[in-house]
């Protein structure tokens, strides 16, 4: 099997930010040609087992598929396959039908979608409502709308009440783009993430999206389904497991681990691959669930690596850094570093330049490493030296040049060199 | 039922939730005292209920959208047999079954979680409209106060009910004319509401929240109305019973005290003593 992740970063048509372009390339002799050109052609008619070829050989770990696709197509697909095998289920929309890639569920299952126009307050009281008589009930909108502007609803209408309502947030993280901050939503995570009874799935791509929405509808109970306009890499297959709560290991490595999120999985997969250049093996996880989060993959991983690198579309407040950070600071604190928009709204500009801007590409997880490994090496627990910041790390700050980033050094180094950096 | 039984029901319920708020100490008078003659029709008269199964698949769905006034609720369930009436005097304390504001997974035929307020009418739409799709009879209501208008959820959720012709929706608005900081047209003007429910496309039915004979043919004008929601614009007097409470908005929020209690138990007993004497 050729190196998919080399063929990503040389391959013109999979560079992120240019969603018009599709892969014409892909042969579809090869095993990854054949899925994606079945996973182009209509995903959703037939249940999954049917579509994956007997003889498929997948890498385990982390096989980037050359094929780009939204996480919203994978909604699309995922939500038409759970309506095939429970008629309990229903979507609603609040005039964004499309969008959501629910138009193909309105046309098959009309008495089962229900428009409630632009008002996504009304769209999850209704979406509760519909839960009381049985439903399973995807309330789909923007995630700056909803849960933006519905989050006392989803709070007492849906997680108080357990109210089976799936809260699917749409066109989320910065890679919207061109439409800037208003409808980058980059705080989603963290406003579901502290309500009782919510379950936080931000699936990495397209497949897993659909798996991700399947057994969702299986789950009793609320759920927040992250999607995603723009289109990236796949970097699980049909074959990797998807269980909710449960990490992937997308690859294995001691030195460190990035605990990746989102479409940004595929960003720490191209970091992995640099870094293994310079003899750093990075383990991979995608953490599909941000809660519950599998507290049992992070603690393994602060053990076996002691750094951990976490990556996320999303602020760094909050997300699956602070989840992170909660679990590792509580048992077993190793240096961290999390790699996200830093308290800092986005602005318009194409998905490309906005993930160069904002700090989240591979190069900046390959620096968070980096710097991660550093405090490693000098980490030593029970001295009060850990709290100063070696010589080695002052040095390598003065040479970062990332904009407006790395805040949180303040506190432990003086201010000049910090000054110096601008 | 005849009217005399359900006017000494709703006056026994009116006993039992001053009894109850002056034992708690907390939480809502006048807006549950002014419901209690449309809960006791509701439940004791129109919907279809059943004490033993609260969650009968074929029952009438009550939502409750302004969760404040649920110690009425609580009341009008306790004396329909869905929980031990000596609940109520667990109401807002630690450990109870009866919370400060409703909530569906504790309480015995409570359907919705409520108090923020505008919620309930959404989930009450969801609800209607969920059962028209599966073709089922069941009917769903949903009492608002009059303050909620204030909410933009409940407008989404009127355009909604009438956008989708929700004909098994009766929404009951208890136009009390108060909410916490004063009387609502001082605050936040709602007129002319039933024009406005009318141009949202709503049958509109104005009634005397007090007469039980109008709540009655109300609600079953609304059950016969086709191919719109029913908004049944209730004037109630807050406090109603108790001369202390009545009308004055600043018995929205707080209780009587032992003494006043005991004087409006009087007062209602009074009342209670009146309705028996009569021959009708």
């Amino acid at each position: 099997m050729p190196d998919t992740i080399t063929e990503l970063k040389s391959a013109p048509e999979v560079t992120l930010g240019t969603p018009e372009v599709k892969s014409p390339e892909v042969k579809l002799d090869t095993p990854e040609g054949k899925l994606g050109a079945e996973l182009i052609a209509g995903l959703g008619e037939k249940p999954v087992e049917q579509k994956i070829a007997p003889k498929q050989e997948v890498k385990p770990a982390s096989p980037i598929e050359p094929v780009k696709r939204a996480l919203r197509d994978g909604f699309g697909e995922g939500i038409m396959l759970a309506a095939q095998e429970n008629p309990d289920v229903v979507a609603l929309c609040a005039d964004l039908t499309e969008s959501n890639k629910l138009d193909k569920f309105k046309k098959e299952y009309p008495s089962r979608f229900v428009e409630v126009g632009i008002a996504e307050q009304n769209l999850i009281g209704v979406a509760a409502g519909m839960a009381h008589v049985g439903k399973t009930a995807f309330a789909a909108s923007f995630a700056v709308f909803s849960p933006g502007r519905s989050w006392d609803q989803v709070r007492v209408s849906v997680c108080y009440s357990n109210a089976d309502v799936k809260v699917v947030g749409g066109h989320a993280g910065i890679t919207v783009g061109q439409d800037g901050a208003t409808h980058q939503a980059l705080e989603d995570i963290a406003i579901m993430r502290c309500l009782p009874r919510m379950t936080v799935i931000v699936p990495a791509d397209a497949i897993e999206m659909r798996k991700a929405t399947v057994a969702a509808a299986k789950f009793k109970g609320p759920v927040y389904l992250r999607s995603g306009r723009e289109k990236f890499p796949q970097v699980t297959s049909e074959e990797t497991p998807f269980e909710i709560g449960k990490a992937v290991t997308l690859r294995r490595g001691n030195d460190v681990a990035i605990i990746a999120c989102g479409n940004l999985v595929s960003e720490a997969i191209i970091a992995a691959d640099t870094l293994a250049k310079e003899k750093i093996s990075a383990r991979i996880i995608n953490m599909h669930t941000i809660k519950p989060l599998d507290e049992r993959a992070v603690l393994d991983a602060a053990h076996d690596t002691g750094a951990i690198v976490t990556v996320e579309e999303h602020q760094i407040i909050g997300g699956l850094g602070s989840a992170v950070a909660e679990v590792i600071a509580t048992h077993l604190p190793v240096p961290m570093e999390r790699v996200g928009v830093r308290d800092t709204f986005g602005e318009s500009g194409t998905s490309a330049e906005l993930l160069d801007k904002y700090g989240l590409r591979a190069q900046d997880i390959v620096l968070a490493v980096r710097q991660a490994l550093m405090r490693k090496e000098h980490h030593d627990i029970g001295k009060r030296e850990v709290l100063k910041v070696p010589a080695a790390v002052v040095k390598t700050l003065k040479k970062v040049k990332v904009a407006s980033q790395r805040k949180t050094r303040a506190k432990a180094k003086p201010q000049k060199p910090l000054r110096k950096r601008k | 039922m005849k009217d005399k039984e359900l006017e000494l029901l709703a006056n026994s319920a009116r006993q039992e939730l001053v009894k109850t708020l002056v034992n708690a100490q907390s939480g809502h008078t006048a807006g549950p005292l002014g419901m209690a003659d449309i809960f006791t029709v509701l439940y004791y008269d129109c919907a279809r209920v059943d004490s033993n199964n609260p969650s009968w698949p074929d029952r009438d769905y009550i939502y409750l959208s302004n969760g404040h006034i649920c110690p009425i609720w609580y009341v009008t369930l306790a004396m329909r047999g869905f929980f031990p009436v000596d609940e109520l005097q667990h109401l807002r304390k630690i450990n109870s079954l009866l919370q400060g504001h409703p909530h569906n997974e504790t309480i015995p035929g409570v359907e919705n979680s409520g108090g923020p307020l505008g919620q309930g009418i959404s989930q009450a739409a969801g609800c209607a409209i969920a059962l028209k799709a599966d073709g089922k009879p069941n009917r769903v209501y949903a009492l608002l106060g009059d303050g909620e208008m204030d909410e933009g959820q409940v407008w989404e959720a009127l355009m909604f009910a009438a956008q989708h012709k929700l004909d098994n929706l009766t929404i009951i608005i208890d136009r009390n004319n108060i909410q916490i900081d004063g009387p609502t047209h001082s605050i936040m003007n709602l007129e002319p509401l039933g024009d406005k429910l009318r141009a949202f496309g709503w049958n509109v039915i104005g009634i005397d929240g007090h007469d039980i004979g109008e709540i009655k043919k109300a609600l079953g004008k609304a059950g016969a109305t086709r191919g719109k929601p029913t908004a049944i614009l209730a004037q109630t007097v807050p406090g109603k019973g108790c001369s202390e409470f009545e009308n004055n908005y600043e018995w929205h929020g707080k209780t009587p005290s032992k003494e006043q209690g005991d004087k409006a138990l009087a007062e209602l007993q009074e009342i209670r003593t009146r309705i028996e004497k009569r021959w009708f």
